[in-house]
C-alpha cells in the first residue's frame, strides 16, 4: 500500500476508536471498540487499491454512524451497569 | 414468580448485566440509525401511491424485504410477509394453513417443546375439530425422526417444529425434517425466531415451507417480524387479519416502514456478522460453563451439549431453588425459563418434556449470551453464580443430608 494510503487508513482507524470510546453504553462502547479493531486487523493485508478505497468509504460511513449514535446515547443516558466499577 | 422481589431501579443504582438474550436483545446501533430517518422525516405510508412520501416509504420497505430479509434465508422477496412478530407469524402459519386445507386434511403435528403461541394455536384448532399430535422429545431435547415420520397421516396438512429452542438452546435436525415432510406432501413450518441471523438457514436447502422470524431476537426493533411463505410449491393460507389486501392479502394493515427498515437492517447486519458473532458467542458460552462447572459440583446442562445454539445455556443447580438463586443474582439479568411462561409458578414445560427431574426443573437458570456480551460480564456472572449457589447450598438442609451420604430419594416425608 502507498505510504499516503496507509497513513489515511491509520488515521481513520484512530478516529473510529476515538469516537467509539465515547459511547455512554458499556455494551455498545465495548462492542464498537472490539469490532473496529477486529475489522481493521482482518483487513490488514489487503493490497488492491479499489478494495482499499471501498473499505475506506465504508469506514467513513461507519465513523459518521458511530458519532450519531454516540450523540443519541448521550441524550438518553442512563445509569452505569455493575461491572463499570 | 419472584414478584415480591420486583422493584424498579433507584436513580443512582447501577444497572444489572444483561444476560437474557433469548428474552429480547438490545437494538444494534446500526439498526436504530437505519430506522430514525423514517421516524422523523420519511413518515409516508408505504401503500400511498400518489406522492413522494409514499414512494420513498415503499422503496425502503421493499429494500428491507428483498435485499435483507429474503436474502438472509435464501427466499424470494415475494415470499416475505411483514408481521407484528413471530407470535403473529406462528398464528398465521398454523391456523391459516390448517384452515385452508381443512376440507380434506384435519391433522396437524407439532412438538411438546414449542413456544406457547404455537401450542395455543394448536389448541384453538383442536376446538375447531382438528386432530393434533404433540410429539414428545428425547431427554436431550431432540425429536425422534422415526417417530415423527410414523406420526404423519394421509390427512396431515402441516408439521410445525422450532429450529432452535428458546429455553434450552437445542437445535432440531431441520434439514432431515424438511426432507421427510417434502417426501410425504406435508407442509413444514418452523419457528426460527431464535435461529434466523445466528446460524445459516436456507429455506430451499432445508425444504422449509413456512418460517417465522422475530425482529427483537436479532438486535432489531420490537413489534415487527416476518413470515416466509413458499411460492413454489405453493402454500395457501387463510388470512387471520383482513382488510385492504396488503402483503399479498395475507396480512392486511399498513406495513410499519420504520420497523420493517429496522428488521431489514438487523437481518443484513446479521448476515454480515454471523460468523464473527457465532465464534465469539461460542467462546463466551464455553468460558461461562467451564468456570461454573469448575467452581461447583452437581450442575447439569439441560439439552443436547452439541446440537445446540451456544448462546443459550440452561443449567440446573441441584439442591438450590431457581427463584432464590435468581433473587440472589440480582446484579445479573437472567431468567429461569421462558419469559412467556414465567407468570405461573410451574416449572417449565420444556424441562418437563425432556424428562428433567422435578427438583432439577425448579433449579434451572437460563443464561443468554449475545453480540454485545463481554468477557468481563461472563466472568462476573460465573463468580457470582458460584458464590451464591454455594451460599444457598450451605443453608440447605437437603444439601447437608446429601453431604452426609443420604440418598434423598429414599426419604419418606411425613405430614405434620
Amino acid at each position: 500500500m502507498a505510504a499516503s494510503a496507509r497513513a489515511q487508513v491509520i488515521s481513520l482507524y484512530r478516529s473510529m476508536l476515538s469516537a467509539s470510546k465515547k459511547f455512554p453504553s458499556y455494551n455498545y462502547r465495548t462492542y464498537a471498540l472490539r469490532r473496529v479493531r477486529d475489522a481493521f486487523r482482518a483487513n490488514r493485508n489487503i493490497e488492491d487499491p479499489k478494495t482499499v478505497a471501498r473499505l475506506m468509504t465504508e469506514g467513513q460511513q461507519t465513523l459518521a454512524l458511530i458519532q450519531r449514535q454516540v450523540t443519541i446515547g448521550k441524550m438518553f443516558e442512563s445509569q452505569k451497569i455493575v461491572v463499570e466499577g | 414468580q419472584g414478584t415480591s422481589a420486583k422493584h424498579e431501579l433507584e436513580k443512582d443504582e447501577p444497572r444489572p448485566l444483561y444476560m437474557d438474550f433469548q428474552a429480547t436483545t438490545p437494538m444494534d446501533p446500526r439498526v436504530l440509525d437505519a430506522m430514525l430517518p423514517y421516524q422523523v422525516n420519511y413518515y409516508g405510508n408505504p401503500h400511498s401511491r400518489t406522492h413522494a412520501y409514499g414512494w420513498e416509504s415503499e422503496s425502503a420497505m421493499e429494500t428491507a424485504r428483498k435485499q435483507q430479509v429474503a436474502d438472509l434465508i435464501g427466499a424470494d422477496p415475494r415470499e416475505i410477509i411483514f408481521t407484528s412478530g413471530a407470535t403473529e407469524s406462528n398464528n398465521m402459519a398454523i391456523k391459516g394453513v390448517a384452515r385452508f386445507y381443512q376440507a380434506k386434511k384435519r391433522h396437524v403435528i407439532t412438538t411438546q417443546t414449542e413456544h406457547k403461541c404455537v401450542l395455543d394455536s394448536c389448541r384453538v384448532l383442536e376446538s375447531e375439530g382438528f386432530s393434533i399430535t404433540y410429539l414428545p422429545v428425547q431427554t436431550n431435547g431432540l425429536l425422534d425422526l422415526e417417530l415423527l415420520e410414523a406420526s404423519i397421516r394421509p390427512d396431515t396438512s402441516l408439521l410445525s417444529v422450532m429450529t432452535i429452542n428458546n429455553e434450552i438452546g437445542v437445535r432440531q435436525p431441520i434439514e432431515e425434517i424438511g426432507q421427510i415432510c417434502r417426501s410425504k406432501g406435508v407442509f413444514f413450518h418452523t419457528d426460527a425466531a431464535q435461529a434466523v441471523g445466528k446460524i445459516p438457514l436456507n429455506v430451499t436447502d432445508c425444504k422449509i415451507d413456512l418460517m417465522s422470524i422475530s425482529g427483537h431476537k436479532i438486535y432489531g426493533p420490537k413489534g415487527v417480524g416476518a413470515l416466509y411463505v413458499r411460492r413454489r410449491p405453493r402454500v395457501r393460507m387463510e388470512p387471520i387479519q383482513n382488510g385492504g389486501g396488503q402483503e399479498r392479502g395475507l396480512r392486511s394493515g399498513t406495513v410499519p416502514t420504520p420497523l420493517a427498515v429496522g428488521l431489514g437492517a438487523a437481518c443484513s447486519i446479521a448476515q454480515h456478522e454471523m460468523e464473527y458473532d457465532h465464534n465469539r458467542v461460542s467462546m463466551l458460552a464455553n468460558r461461562l460453563v467451564q468456570k461454573i462447572m469448575a467452581g461447583l459440583p452437581d450442575v447439569i446442562m439441560n439439552g443436547d451439549p452439541v446440537r445446540r445454539y451456544p448462546g443459550c445455556v440452561n443449567l440446573s443447580f441441584a439442591y438450590v431453588e431457581g427463584e432464590s438463586l435468581l433473587m440472589a443474582l440480582k446484579d445479573v439479568a437472567l431468567s429461569s425459563g421462558s419469559a412467556c411462561t414465567s407468570a405461573s409458578l410451574e416449572p417449565s414445560y420444556v424441562l418437563r418434556a425432556i424428562g428433567a427431574d422435578e427438583d432439577l426443573a425448579h433449579s434451572s437458570i437460563r443464561f443468554g449470551i449475545g453480540r454485545f456480551t463481554t468477557e468481563e460480564e461472563v466472568d462476573y456472572t460465573a463468580e457470582k453464580c458460584i458464590h451464591q449457589v454455594s451460599r444457598l447450598r450451605e443453608m440447605s438442609p437437603l444439601w447437608e443430608m446429601v453431604q452426609e451420604g443420604i440418598d434423598l430419594k429414599s426419604i419418606k416425608w411425613t405430614q405434620h
